[in-house]
């Protein structure tokens, strides 16, 4: 019933969405008149220049910042707060350090009031899914770096989040990590069809993994341009198609990089 | 892996035993505590000879020794009559505890003192935990009620404790219930303050991932800004379990019948300056095995971080 209801909803729609933030007397505008809209199962990269609002945008969504103006809603209903139904990924971790990683992972079905088997259960499964049962007991400071990103993947999948928000969750690592990481999300993306917002500064990245890459620009933030990537998966990095995407992409991220800092210098002068 | 916790541990226990014991023990020249740290030092920069558990209590164990010597010396070269020699310090303190040699009113009463000091520092510690750590959760925690509470906080946080005693004696009359509360007070402070402090130093991001976990309300503090804040809080727990123990002995000497600070208090009058010392080195000592269970507590509570152990 509630499913068929929500099939026939608008996934996540985002409206004229601004960010002013006051910083004292000083105002900082972060973000003008966002427009997107993504629907059920897609995985979106957000890329751009640093400072142009992605992780701001991504915070609106979760719920952590309200929008100064704007409207943004889930299943067409107003997103007032955080909630369970989206989970964001930290790109420093974010996990209780003093729970274990088995802890850390049931705290979403623990909060639910589940039975204890079936928290078992979910629990077993996300461990399993990221491949961490042998770490299960370990607390996060004995982890290595892609380790804790894995077990802060799983916390918010076994709290059957639908919208998993990630900010720069690789950026951290170093680069075989890193391209494990990226395969296994794909994996579990294609497994679970959860829907997925990506911030990541890498283009090679964001046309890895996405089915839509949202360009965008500071000053203050907006989207310069929303590209499709239509390339079948899985996909290579060293194919021609691929590369042929990545410059086009690289292109129009720096096409209006030089905008920008024509805009700087006429501002100066 | 496991050998570098090991030598942090040691290394902690070590300096923290070096604290608290000279507490016990009369004031130190600064000659001596300074060829004692050249001594320290040397033995630090060898290899190993024996186990290292070992080597930590001798070297914990090097410097009370070499004060209690330089005591000894001191009292016998000047030939004063004010101060016991350590040797009569041991006598009284046998005295006191079994009895046999005196046979005065102090003989063989350690445990009516001792456990009435006891219940006193437990009682007036154990209200200061029950009361000031869910407060310092919720001033570190909710922003009203720290802009209601915290300018108090600082406003009464410079009166020293021990200004609070005619106003206590006048509240609570001259007794115990005096002392227990110049305890409760002087362990409150460090115990609100760590904790918020301990609250206010968690990751932000912490929260809103516990949020987005679906936990928020009472649950939030119990299982998230509760265990966070814990490092502040055990500071907290064994600064204040210091000041309590500082406390009791000024509570009790108001004219409280029992009670280790009675004693002292008992000493001094009767210009019996071996009883005072022996008051003195059992507050010392009780103090001491406290904080160790009090650390044995935070390594258990606090097993998930290495660099909390203490
Ligand atoms: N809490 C805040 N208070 C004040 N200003 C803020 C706050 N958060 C962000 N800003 C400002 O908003 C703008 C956008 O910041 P944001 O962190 O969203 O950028 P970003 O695109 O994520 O950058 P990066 O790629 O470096 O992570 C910046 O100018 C930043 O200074
Ligand atoms: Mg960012």
């Amino acid at each position: 019933m509630v499913n068929d209801d929500k099939a026939r909803r608008r996934f996540l729609e985002i409206q004229e969405v601004t960010k002013t933030f006051q910083i004292g007397a000083d105002q900082v505008q972060a973000l003008r008149a966002v427009n997107l809209n993504i629907d059920k199962g897609e995985f979106v990269c957000l890329i751009g220049a640093s400072g142009c609002g992605k992780s701001t945008l991504l915070r609106i969504i979760a719920g952590f910042e309200k929008p100064s103006s704007g409207r943004i809603s889930l299943y067409e209903n107003a997103i007032t707060g955080p909630g369970s139904d989206r989970g964001m990924v930290f790109q420093d971790y974010a996990l209780f350090p003093w729970m274990t990683v088995r802890e850390n992972i049931s705290f979403g079905p623990r909060q639910k009031g589940l039975a204890r088997k079936y928290i078992d259960e979910i629990t077993a499964e996300y461990l399993n899914m990221v491949g961490l049962e042998k770490f299960a007991d370990r607390y996060p400071l004995q982890l290595s770096g892609g380790m804790k990103q894995r077990v802060a993947i799983a916390r918010v999948l076994a709290n059957e989040c639908e919208l998993l928000l990630m900010d720069e969750p690789f950026g951290a690592l170093d680069a075989l990590t890193r391209e494990s990481l990226q395969q296994e999300l794909l994996e579990i993306w294609a497994r679970t069809r959860v829907t997925v917002i990506f911030v990541t500064h890498s283009v090679e990245e964001a046309v890895l993994l996405s089915d839509r890459v949202v360009v965008m620009t500071a000053g203050p933030g907006r989207i310069e341009a929303d590209v499709p990537i239509a390339l079948a998966r899985p996909r290579e990095v060293s194919a021609i198609d691929f590369n042929q995407v990545r410059r086009d992409i690289t292109q129009r991220l720096t096409s209006h990089v030089r905008h920008g800092s024509v805009r700087d210098l006429k501002a100066v002068a | 892996m496991s050998a570098i916790p090991a030598e942090l541990n040691s290394a902690a226990r070590l300096t923290g035993a070096a604290d608290v014991t000279p507490a016990a023990d009369p004031p130190a020249s600064s000659t001596a505590t300074s060829t004692e740290s050249v001594l320290l030092a040397g033995a630090g920069g060898r290899k190993p000879w024996l186990p290292e558990r070992v080597q930590a209590v001798l070297l914990a164990a090097a410097f009370p020794i070499a004060l209690v010597v330089l005591w000894h010396y001191l009292v016998v070269v000047t030939g004063t009559k004010l101060v016991p020699t350590p040797y009569q310090v041991g006598v009284m303190m046998w005295d006191f505890s079994f009895g046999g040699i005196h046979d005065d009113a102090f003989s063989g009463s350690i445990l009516t003192h001792l456990l009435a000091s006891m219940q006193r520092v437990y009682g007036g510690f154990a209200l200061a935990i029950v009361i000031g750590i869910p407060l310092g959760l919720m001033i570190g925690k909710v922003r009203v009620i720290r802009q209601m509470l915290d300018p108090t906080l600082s406003l009464l946080r410079p009166i020293p404790v021990t200004a609070w005693l005619p106003l206590s004696m006048i509240f609570f009359g001259l007794g115990p219930r005096s002392a227990v509360f110049l305890v409760f007070l002087g362990a409150f402070y460090p115990i609100v303050l760590n904790t918020i402090f301990g609250v206010r130093s968690v990751d932000p991001r912490l929260f809103e991932a516990a949020s987005m976990l679906g936990c928020d309300g009472s649950r939030m503090f119990r299982q998230v800004v509760l265990p966070a804040a814990m490092p502040g809080i055990f500071n907290g727990l064994r600064l204040a379990h210091g000041f309590a123990w500082i406390l009791i002995v000024v509570g009790e000497m108001t004219g409280v019948p029992t009670g280790l600070g009675s004693v002292i208090m008992d000493g001094r009058t009767l210009s019996r300056t071996d009883l005072v010392i022996t008051g003195m080195i059992i507050i010392g000592i009780a103090g001491f095995l406290t904080d160790r269970i009090i650390v044995g507590i935070n390594n258990r509570i606090l097993r998930w971080s290495p660099q909390h152990h203490g």
